[in-house]
């Protein structure tokens, strides 16, 4: 069971890369990942609300919509949970933690429309993942988009000092082409751990 | 409201969704899907389909309701009849394509999360009539259509050899597999950005 749930924790993180494999919470993506600084506060909003919506979310789904087979909206329930709870932990960081309220700003009401949140519950409930698995697996998933993040904004500050990219491609043309070396790199992991 | 304000304001709300506020290169909302499903030209279609339906749904009712809508709970609001609208789509493939709702499984559902509809319900459908808010759904949907379907055109065609199914390259073609997979999605929209904004800076000039 331990290393099941290892598995899938490497899994999670690596070769099933949230960012780079399934392509999830791009916009994002893009539009911080020019510094390192804000990729770094975002992803770890990210961890946390991903951890308490994959807490919230599958008892929801598997303790009350299956037993009163209502799965059919299922997306408006977990949709209306995301919410919720963005807007709970914004609620109580202003109460108790106004200092790291401030350093997060504005990517916690951003976090309700980051598709990585609604896309691992959703993976949570077609692979039919047990509690224990889905809330590792959140976890893993949203490490690993952070690494993602965190890696590409590095490199794109280091980008910066260099002056001959060409215009149109400055910005967003430049992080896609460079998400798509890394997305090469962590191919190299595939076949390491399997889902 | 008749006259040649509205006619111009219309055509306007059309030129912008299709071409000068792109949804994808120029505002660069809507990645994700952009990227994920575009390695097949089916898939492509498909999810543009579904957006551009959920996108007039959504255009329609927010901008009925638009006066009745508080503003505190608005987005909200949005999530919930874009995601009502979401679950007819899903539904939809599973009843009549299988195929295709098996291959873009979880990112039917994530038209929820697609920051085009969202960001055009709050720029635009909160505050326009209806008819407006049709016609710059249906140009946003469009554009993200024809968009998903070039990236997919290429990727389908380095990637599979084939459009749509149909064989177009000669036999003796070697597949470029990355082309299928995640990186050859960041290369060609990479590319695309690269190309439509070097364009769009030659027509300002």
């Amino acid at each position: 069971m331990a290393i099941h749930l290892l598995t899938i924790f490497i899994a999670a993180i690596l070769t099933h890369n949230m960012a780079l494999t399934y392509l999830l919470g791009m916009c994002p993506f893009i539009s911080l990942s020019k510094s390192l600084k804000t990729a770094s506060g975002m992803g770890f909003a990210v961890v946390f609300v991903v951890a308490l919506t994959t807490i919230i979310n599958w008892p929801i789904y598997n303790l009350i919509l299956v037993p009163t087979n209502t799965e059919l909206i299922y997306y408006i329930v977990f949709i209306i949970t995301i919410a919720a709870s963005v807007q709970l932990v914004e609620m109580i960081m202003e109460r108790f933690f106004p200092a790291l309220q401030a350093s997060f700003g504005i990517f916690l009401p951003l976090i309700t429309v980051n598709c990585t949140i609604l896309a691992i519950s959703l993976f949570t409930v077609i692979r039919n993942y047990d509690y224990i698995t889905s809330i590792i697996f959140a976890i893993g998933s949203a490490l690993g988009w952070i690494i993602a993040i965190v890696i590409v904004a590095a490199i794109n500050e280091k980008l910066k000092l260099i002056g001959d990219i060409p215009k149109g491609m400055k910005g967003p043309g430049v992080i896609m082409i460079t998400s798509g070396i890394l997305a090469l790199a962590f191919l190299g992991f595939a076949g390491m751990v399997n889902l | 409201m008749a006259g040649p304000n509205t006619k111009s304001k219309t055509m306007t709300t059309l030129l912008d969704g299709l071409w000068r506020d792109h949804p994808i290169f120029s505002m660069l909302l809507g990645i994700c899907s952009a990227l994920a499903v575009s390695n097949k030209v089916e898939n492509a279609i498909a999810m543009g389909a579904g957006v551009i339906f959920v996108m007039v749904a959504t255009g329609i009712i927010i901008s009925l309701l638009r006066k009745m809508i508080p503003r505190r709970a608005r987005i909200i609001t949005y999530m919930i009849v874009i995601a009502s609208f979401v679950i007819i789509v899903d539904r939809f493939l599973k009843a009549f394509y299988p195929a295709i709702s098996e291959s873009i499984g979880p990112y039917v559902g994530l038209i929820i999360t697609n920051c085009i509809i969202m960001g055009r319900a709050e720029a635009f459908y909160i505050q326009n009539n209806t008819g407006q808010s049709i016609l710059d759904a249906l140009a946003n949907g469009i554009s993200y259509t024809y968009t998903l379907g070039i990236i997919a055109v290429v990727r389908e065609v380095l990637g599979f050899g084939t459009i749509l199914g149909f064989r177009v390259m000669p036999d003796g073609w070697t597949n470029w597999v990355v082309m299928a997979m995640a990186p050859g999605a960041f290369f060609v929209l990479g590319l695309f950005i690269w190309i439509t904004r070097t364009m769009a800076k030659m027509e300002s000039d």
